[in-house]
C-alpha cells in the first residue's frame, strides 16, 4: 500500500518554542510537536519521577499537575502546554519538608515496588484541590484512575484520609456506605 | 538521646527506602540518565506461527534520525546453542532467542528493534517497518491442546510429581458423598506496573553496565554472558529499583537481550522499553483446567481425593508447576491420587506468576472443598477443622510449624464467621444478597543459600550488601533490620545495597525466600562483625567486656554491654579507635548446611493462612462486590509486620483480580491475546477493593530458617480466589467453575438443588 506512506516527518515536525514552569522554574523549550508531556519530563528534562506504565491513559502512573489540576501527561503533547505550570512529584516537597501526602504514604506504608506512587501522590493532591471527595468511598472512586498493581489501595486510601482529616475535611461515610 | 527505638526484626518500621518513592527519587530500569542514548523501540510480528518471508525496512531507514534497524538478517552473532540461552530458572526445552532466525513462535514476537535518536523518530519508523509471513496452522485454543496433553520425559528443577496413597478410585466409588467438579482457570499477565526495560551502558572499553527490570541482576549478567559469550565480569547489571515483576522478571526478558545487542552492535548506549502491549508477549500464568473428586462420610470425614490438572506451556519450552500436590497435603484422608500435565499452544512459554502452581490448584482445591462441605451440609470451616492434618499428608512428614488452627480461629473471629447461616441465599441486606466463603491457602517456606557483606566504620556507620533484589517486597527494610537487630544501630546509620551484580551472590527474588535467606546472610555477617569487635574489645586495657562471649553482651545504641551488669559496657567507636581499626569489612554466606539438608528431608516446611470473604451481589444487575477479606497467615516470625502486611494485601487484591477480574483473551483465529492493554486486561482498581484485614498467627519455628522466618510473598494471594467463589456460591447458590468469576457467568450458572 504505497499510497498510505506518511509524509517525511522531519519535515512537518520541526520543533517549536514553548515556554513551562515546571516545578517553579520557567523553563524555555524547543519540543517536536510529537512529544508527550510525560516524555519531555522523562527523556529530556530527568524528571523520572513521573512514570510510564501504559503510554495510553490507562494507568494513571503518569499524573502531574498542570494548573493545580491533575491530568495523564502521557496523553498530553507538551506544545499544547504553552505558558502552562506544571508540577511533577519532585516539585511537591519544599526543600526538605516533605508534603502531607508523602509522609502520610509512608507512614501508611502506601506503596511496595513505588512505581505508581508518584502518580497516586500527585493525583491525590489534585483531588484535595478539587475539594469533592471527603469519603472513604468518595475517595476510593476518584482515586481508580490511578492502578497499582501491587494492590496497596487501602494504605492509599488510609494515607490521603489521614490527611483530609488533618485538614478538617473529611466526612464520616454515609450511613450507607459504612461497612 | 538514650531512648533506643526499637528497629530490630518484630518491629514495624517505615520501608527505609520509603523517602526515595514518594519524592520521585528513585530511579527504575529505564531513568538512568545516559549521555548520547540511542532508543530503541520493538517491532512485534502479527502471526502466530510461520516464517518471515520479507521484512520491508525501507521507509523506516529513510526517516532522519534512524539509526539502524536489527533483524534476523543483519544481527550480530550470538550463540548457537540453546544451552548458552538458558539461565538459572528455564524450564527445560529450547529458550526463545530473538532475531535469531525467521521462525515465528508466538504473536507479538519481536521481529526488528529500530534504533534513532530520539524515542519518538524510533517509536514512528517502528511503525513503518512492514513484514510478509508464510503463515502456518497454529493453536492457541487450551481446550483443544487437551489433545496434545504430555508428561515431559525432563521435567523442571521445582517440579514435584504428587506422591498417592491408599486407593482413591476405589473410595471414591464407594463414598456416601461424592463431589466431582472442574475447573477452568483464564491465562493471567503479570501486569507490573513498570513496563520491562532495559537502559544498557557502553563503557566503552567493551564493558557494559545494564539497569534491568529483573528479579536477579546475577541471573541477567549469567544469561547475557552465555548468550554474547562475554565475560561476566566485563558485564555489570543493576536492579537498584524494580517497579513490580510478580514473576514476570525471574527469568531475563526479550528487551534486555534486544538492548545488548543493539548496544554491541553500534558501541553505543541503549535503552529499550517495552510497550504495555509488548508485555502481554512473554510470560503468563498458564491457562489451567483441573479437575478434583472427593469422597466424604456423611459427618464429613473425606475418604478420597482424586486431583488432576493440566496447565498450558508454549511448543519450545516446557513449564511445569506443582498444582495437584497442595489438597493432598493439607488434608487427613487416606486415599488420595494426584495426577498433572502440560499441553502446548503457540504463544510465549507460560512462566511463574505470584504463588505459581498453587494460586492455581490450591485455588480450585479449595472451591471442590466448599461444595463437598455443602453437600455433606457441614458449615465449610467446621468441615475443613473437622479434617485438619497435623502433618503433611502427601509426603508423610511432619511440618516444622503448622499453626492453620489458629489461623482458622482468629480469622472466624474477626470476621464474625459464627453469625454466618448456612443456607445459601440466605442472608440479605437491602436489595443485595450477601455471601461468606472461606478457604485454605499454602506455600511453601524456603530457604535459598545467600551471601552478604558488612563493613562497619569508625563513625559507626553501617554497610550491608547483597546482590538480592527488592521489588517491593521490602527486602531493603528486611536487610536494614536483620542488621540493626544484630548490632544495635539505628536505621539511619546502616545503608543498605543490593540491586547489583557485582555484590555477594543472592538467588533471584522469588518464592517468597529471600527475606528468610537474604536475612540470614545480613545476621551472619553482622554476628560476625559483632565477634571481631568483642575480640578488640578483650584486648583493651583494663578491658570493660573482659572476656566476655557473644552471648554475654549486648549490642545496643551504638555500645556494647554485659548482659548481666548493662552498666559495664564501652561504644563500638572506642573499640575500633583503640584497636586502630578503620573499617570491619566482612562476608558470610548462609545456607541450610547438611543438617538443613537432612531435617528437609524429614520435615515439610509451610506457611499457611485462612481466608475469609464477604461478597455482595446485586442479582438485577449482576454485580458482585468484594466487600471485606480478612487473611489470617502462619508464616512463622514476622522481619516487618507494616511491610509484611503490605505484602498480603497486594496477594489478596491480585487473588481478588483473580477471581473477577483478571484474564488474558485470545483470538484463536490470530492467536494473539487481543485485550492487551489496561484498559480490557482489568486489574482491580481502587473502587472494586473493600476492607481487608491482615492477621499474623503467632507461630515460633526456630527450625524453619535460620531466623524462623518463612516468608509472605506468595501467600496472600493462595486460597484468596477460593474464598471469594466460595462467597459468590453462598450468596447467590450458583457455583462457577471458571475463573475470573464475571457477571455474565453468574447470570448463566444455574442455582445448585
Ligand atoms: S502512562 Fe499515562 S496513564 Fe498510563
Ligand atoms: S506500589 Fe507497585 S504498583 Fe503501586
Amino acid at each position: 500500500m504505497p499510497e498510505a506512506v506518511p509524509p517525511a516527518p522531519a519535515a512537518i515536525l520541526a520543533a517549536m518554542p514553548i515556554t513551562l514552569t515546571i516545578n517553579g522554574r520557567e523553563r524555555r523549550l524547543s519540543v517536536e510537536p510529537w512529544v508527550t508531556l510525560l516524555d519531555l519530563l522523562r527523556e529530556r528534562e530527568d524528571l523520572t519521577g513521573t512514570k510510564k506504565g501504559c503510554d495510553h491513559g490507562q494507568c494513571g502512573a503518569c499524573t502531574v499537575l498542570v494548573d493545580g489540576r491533575r491530568i495523564n501527561s502521557c496523553l498530553k503533547l507538551a506544545v499544547s502546554l504553552d505558558g502552562a505550570s506544571i508540577t511533577t512529584i519532585e516539585g511537591l516537597a519544599d526543600g526538605s519538608r516533605l508534603d502531607p501526602l508523602q509522609q502520610a504514604f509512608m507512614d501508611h506504608d502506601a506503596f511496595q515496588c513505588g512505581y505508581c506512587t508518584p502518580g497516586q501522590i500527585c493525583s491525590a493532591k489534585g483531588l484535595l484541590n478539587e475539594n469533592q471527595a471527603p469519603t472513604r468511598q468518595e475517595v476510593q472512586e476518584l482515586m481508580s484512575g490511578n492502578l497499582c498493581r501491587c494492590g496497596a489501595y487501602t494504605n492509599i486510601v488510609d494515607a490521603i484520609m489521614e490527611v483530609l482529616e488533618a485538614r478538617g475535611e473529611a466526612r464520616a461515610a454515609s450511613a450507607e456506605a459504612a461497612r | 538521646m538514650n531512648v533506643m527505638q526499637n528497629v530490630g526484626i518484630g518491629s514495624a518500621i517505615n520501608r527505609v527506602d520509603g523517602l526515595q518513592k514518594v519524592t520521585g527519587q528513585a530511579r527504575y530500569a529505564a531513568e538512568h540518565p545516559v549521555p548520547g542514548l540511542v532508543y530503541g523501540v520493538i517491532v512485534s510480528g502479527a502471526v502466530p506461527k510461520g516464517r518471515i518471508l520479507a521484512l520491508d525496512e525501507a521507509e523506516a531507514r529513510a526517516v532522519p534520525g534512524v539509526i539502524e534497524i536489527l533483524t534476523h538478517k543483519n544481527r550480530p552473532h550470538i550463540a548457537w546453542f540453546d544451552h548458552s540461552h538458558k539461565d538459572m530458572v528455564a524450564p527445560p526445552g529450547s529458550p526463545f532467542k530473538a532475531l535469531y532466525d525467521d521462525r515465528i513462535h508466538f504473536s507479538g514476537q519481536p521481529i526488528a528493534l529500530v534504533l534513532a535518536e530520539s524515542f519518538e523518530v524510533a517509536r514512528h519508523a517502528a511503525s513503518l517497518v512492514r513484514a510478509s509471513y508464510e503463515v502456518e496452522p497454529h493453536n492457541t485454543d487450551f481446550h483443544k491442546a487437551q489433545a496434545e496433553r504430555f508428561m515431559p520425559s525432563k521435567k523442571r528443577d521445582s517440579f514435584q510429581p504428587p506422591k498417592n496413597r491408599g486407593d482413591a478410585g476405589a473410595a471414591y466409588e464407594a463414598a456416601p458423598v461424592k463431589v466431582s467438579a472442574d475447573f477452568h482457570l483464564a491465562t493471567e499477565h503479570h501486569n507490573p506496573m513498570e513496563m520491562h526495560a532495559s537502559t544498557v551502558i557502553w563503557e566503552g572499553d567493551g564493558g557494559i553496565t545494564v539497569f534491568d527490570k529483573t528479579q536477579g541482576p546475577q541471573n541477567v549478567r549469567d544469561y547475557l554472558a552465555g548468550v554474547f559469550n562475554m565475560s561476566a565480569k566485563n558485564i555489570r547489571v543493576m536492579n537498584p529499583y524494580v517497579g513490580g515483576a510478580f514473576g514476570s522478571g525471574l527469568r531475563p526478558q526479550y528487551q534486555v537481550y534486544l538492548a545488548v545487542m543493539a548496544a554491541r552492535m553500534l558501541r553505543r548506549s541503549v535503552r529499550v522499553v517495552m510497550t504495555r502491549q509488548q508485555m502481554f508477549t512473554h510470560g503468563h500464568r498458564p491457562e489451567a483446567l483441573q479437575s478434583v473428586q472427593l469422597g466424604a462420610e456423611r459427618d464429613g470425614r473425606l475418604t478420597a481425593i482424586r486431583n488432576s490438572a493440566t496447565t498450558s506451556t508454549s511448543r519450545y519450552e516446557n513449564n511445569m508447576e506443582n498444582v495437584v500436590n497442595w489438597g493432598m497435603m493439607n488434608y487427613a484422608c487416606e486415599n488420595a491420587a494426584g495426577e498433572y500435565a502440560i499441553a502446548p499452544v503457540d504463544t510465549a512459554t507460560s512462566s511463574d506468576m505470584r504463588a505459581p502452581g498453587a494460586a492455581t490448584g490450591m485455588t480450585f482445591f479449595e472451591m471442590a472443598v466448599d461444595e463437598m462441605a455443602h453437600a455433606a451440609g457441614i458449615d465449610p470451616l467446621e468441615f475443613r477443622i473437622r479434617n485438619y492434618s497435623e502433618i503433611d499428608q502427601m509426603n508423610g512428614t511432619p511440618f516444622t510449624s503448622k499453626a492453620l488452627r489458629e489461623a482458622y480461629a482468629e480469622g472466624a473471629a474477626a470476621f464474625g464467621w459464627s453469625r454466618r447461616s448456612q443456607a445459601p441465599r440466605s442472608m440479605k441486606e437491602g436489595r443485595e444478597l450477601v455471601g461468606w466463603g472461606v478457604a485454605t491457602g499454602m506455600w511453601d517456606a524456603m530457604f535459598s543459600k545467600t551471601s552478604a557483606s558488612a563493613r562497619l566504620t569508625a563513625n559507626g556507620h553501617l554497610e550491608v550488601a547483597s546482590a538480592a533484589s527488592d521489588i517491593g517486597t521490602g527486602t531493603y527494610t528486611v536487610m536494614a533490620q536483620a542488621a540493626a537487630d544484630t548490632l544495635g544501630l539505628p536505621v539511619e546509620q546502616i545503608t543498605v545495597r543490593l540491586g547489583d551484580s557485582t555484590l555477594p551472590t543472592a538467588p533471584v527474588e522469588g518464592g517468597s525466600w529471600m527475606a528468610a535467606s537474604v536475612g540470614a546472610a545480613v545476621q551472619l555477617a553482622c554476628r560476625s562483625v559483632a565477634e571481631k569487635l568483642l575480640k578488640a574489645a578483650e584486648k583493651m586495657e583494663n578491658s570493660p567486656l573482659g572476656s566476655a562471649s557473644l552471648d554475654e553482651v549486648r549490642f545496643a545504641g551504638g555500645r556494647i554491654s554485659l548482659r548481666d551488669d548493662p552498666a559495664r559496657g564501652v561504644a563500638i567507636a572506642e573499640i575500633m579507635r583503640a584497636a586502630g581499626m578503620d573499617a570491619i569489612e566482612v562476608q558470610e554466606t548462609a545456607s541450610g548446611g547438611i543438617s538443613g539438608m537432612i531435617s528437609q528431608m524429614r520435615k515439610s516446611r509451610n506457611t499457611h493462612s485462612a481466608i475469609f470473604a464477604e461478597v455482595r451481589v446485586d442479582e438485577e444487575l449482576g454485580v458482585i462486590r468484594v466487600t471485606r477479606i480478612v487473611n489470617a497467615v502462619a508464616a512463622g516470625r514476622i522481619i516487618n509486620p507494616k511491610t509484611a502486611r503490605s505484602q498480603i494485601l497486594g496477594g489478596v487484591v491480585m487473588g481478588i483480580g483473580m477471581a473477577m477480574h483478571e484474564e488474558s483473551m485470545a483470538d484463536h483465529r490470530y492467536g494473539r491475546f487481543m485485550n492487551h492493554n489496561y484498559a480490557e486486561y482489568h486489574v482491580p482498581v481502587n473502587a472494586d477493593i473493600g476492607d481487608i484485614q491482615v492477621i499474623f498467627v503467632d507461630e515460633p519455628d526456630p527450625e524453619v530458617t535460620p531466623l524462623g522466618v518463612k516468608g509472605v510473598g506468595e501467600i496472600g494471594i493462595v486460597g484468596t480466589a477460593a474464598a471469594v467463589a466460595n462467597a459468590i456460591f453462598h450468596a447467590t447458590g450458583k457455583r462457577v467453575r471458571s475463573l475470573p468469576i464475571t457477571i455474565d457467568k453468574v447470570f448463566d450458572a444455574n442455582p445448585l438443588p
